[in-house]
């Protein structure tokens, strides 16, 4: 046994590790470097919802749930979905619970892509998409999305982009990392798009409880999109439960029913604590998800504002909790702007390639931090950019 | 419009009065002489009272008691609870008083330096008051939590490398 790397299979060996892992690294070593890296809400998961996790283990809940998940939370899913985005699904055959949205996205991709089908993906966005197309043995194709248009996928650039092979879209709306969302116009168009082939659309809504302007739509309320589209959303973004692990699916019965063979064999069920928790999340934490909301948007706009008077072109975003400015106007790549901000300044922020090529020129910075360390980091980054004139 | 900005910029200052008129301004993406303004008639309205700091001095200052008094007190003609709580709140000793629901009247709070100082304060000034009938001394053994704010464990950023 000399060589193991020889062992491992080919698609684990062209899979490339992800960008930011590689930033962080250095990051880690660096003990006073301020960060706005972490992609995760700094809010700690609202007591009740911790309580209720808790309450779970006293009882002596800590058996597998059935594979899709506990009945009763799967009917609050399904309460939810109705309430806040005018979506009717069953729970007992339209709604599976998975270990975070991440799971799901991975279910959803290998229960449809055969080897050789395309996965459309709008780039930059989330660094997932593209491995798990790899790794089920499908063909990633990248959909550029561009400043100038707000960052939304538009049907001109999805229609040219569509193939007889292509097989799936993702939609991952509001974004990471741009923040940019689609209202219902912009989703119609796709729509319109989309209505008219066998394509299936994976719309990642993780973030729809983070939209700063109008409220979240998803694709799957607009007509004739229902049954075609997977929604994939969860728990660790609006309520800040990352480290509970717990997301969700919903879609076609045939579609939830592939999914759930995949998710049973790999996974079994999601953890049962979360799953409890997840219930007391969705009756009673509306206010906290406001709080949350109301507290990132304070600081949205202190960002945006920052990085506009350093003369740094920034796109408004209006979702998720990033800000995307470019760093165009230094020269710099992406990668040499955040090295040397880190090395000089000591703050680091996630260089735009990292979520795809198309991402070069600009710096992912999160929200997820509080006001004063946003403060200092900016304060930082303004005498870099002004060292660097 | 201008009513919705003041609450906006309560719920700001009321978490953290530090916050500069500038800061505020672009935190509701709205215009600072407004900011300023609202602020202006908010004191005036005395709406605002004041701008204090949480001060945990538990850490500073070893001599430092507060007790929670429980007062029975008759209430006066024409006047209520008002007359008598206004002869005890004019003491600064007294921190807070409230008027209660339920088994008692009264709730004064006290800061003194030592548990003598407050049990006498008491004794002297409360309890012979004519319209108090009887009173019941609770001393603060340890702050958990205050106006919002957790006085015990300090909270760590544990976030983790991970890829996202």
């Amino acid at each position: 046994m000399n060589d193991i790397e020889k062992l491992l299979s080919d698609k684990v060996k062209s899979t490339k590790p992800s960008g930011i892992r590689k930033f962080f690294d250095i990051v880690a070593e660096m003990k006073d470097a301020i960060s706005l890296g972490v992609g995760e809400p700094d809010f700690v998961t609202p007591w009740a919802i911790r309580e209720a996790g808790i309450y779970s283990l006293e009882r002596g809940n800590t058996h597998y749930t059935s594979n899709w998940g506990l009945s009763d939370l799967r009917s609050e899913i399904a309460n939810y979905l109705e309430r806040r985005f005018n979506l009717k699904y069953n729970p007992k055959n339209e709604i599976m619970v998975t270990v975070g949205g991440s799971e799901a996205i991975d279910d959803c991709i290998r229960a449809l892509v055969n080897d050789g089908d395309e996965v459309l993906i709008p780039e930059p966005s989330f660094v997932c998409y593209t491995p798990c197309t790899l790794l089920a043995g499908g063909i990633p194709i990248p959909i550029v999305t561009k400043a100038e248009d707000a960052f939304k996928l538009t049907p001109e650039a999805l229609k040219a982009a569509i193939t007889p092979k292509t097989k799936l879209l993702v939609l991952p709306y509001p974004n990471n990392p741009t923040g940019a969302v689609m209202t219902k116009e912009d989703l119609e168009k796709i729509a319109a798009v989309i209505r008219d082939t066998n394509i299936i659309v994976l719309s990642d809504e993780i973030y729809s409880e983070l939209t700063y302007g109008a409220p979240h739509v998803s694709i799957a309320s607009l007509p004739g999109m229902f049954e075609r589209t997977v929604v994939v959303n969860g728990f660790s973004k609006a309520y800040a439960m990352t480290g509970w692990r717990l997301g969700y699916a919903a879609g076609h019965p045939t579609l939830i029913n592939a999914m759930i063979k995949i998710h049973q064999f790999a996974i079994m069920s999601a953890p049962t604590t979360s799953q409890y928790a997840a219930i007391e999340a969705l009756k009673s934490c509306d206010e906290d998800i406001e709080r949350m909301k109301n507290e990132y948007n304070y600081r949205r706009r202190v960002m945006v504002d920052g990085f506009r008077k350093m003369g740094l072109e920034c796109f408004e975003p209006l979702g998720a909790f990033y800000v995307f400015p470019s760093i165009k106007s230094t020269g710099m790549t992406s990668a040499e702007f955040c090295e040397k901000l880190l090395y000089s300044k000591k703050v680091a922020v996630i260089p735009g390639d990292a979520f795809g090529t198309s991402g070069e020129g600009f710096i992912r910075a999160s929200y997820c931090y509080s006001i004063k360390n946003i403060d200092l980091a900016l304060k930082r980054i303004a005498e870099f950019l002004k060292e660097l004139k | 419009m201008k009513e919705n900005l003041k609450n906006k910029i309560l719920n700001i200052i009321g978490d953290n009065c530090k916050h500069t008129p500038a800061e505020i301004a672009t935190m509701l993406a709205a215009d600072e002489s407004l900011v300023i303004a609202a602020i202006d008639e908010l004191e005036e309205d005395k709406i605002i009272l004041g701008y204090k700091a949480m001060i945990n001095w538990e850490k500073i200052v070893s001599d430092n008691v507060v007790a929670l008094i429980e007062l029975k007190v008759t209430p006066q003609r024409g006047e209520g609870f008002d007359k008598i709580a206004d002869r005890i709140y004019k003491y600064p000793q007294v921190d807070t008083v409230y008027l209660m629901s339920g088994g008692f009247d009264l709730t004064v709070i006290i800061k003194g330096k030592t548990m003598k100082e407050v049990a006498m304060f008491v004794a002297e000034k409360l309890a012979p008051m004519e319209a108090v009938i009887s009173t019941a001394t609770h001393f603060v053994l340890k702050k958990y939590k205050e106006q919002g704010v957790i006085f015990v464990g300090e909270e760590v950023d544990d976030r983790q490398v991970i890829t996202l």
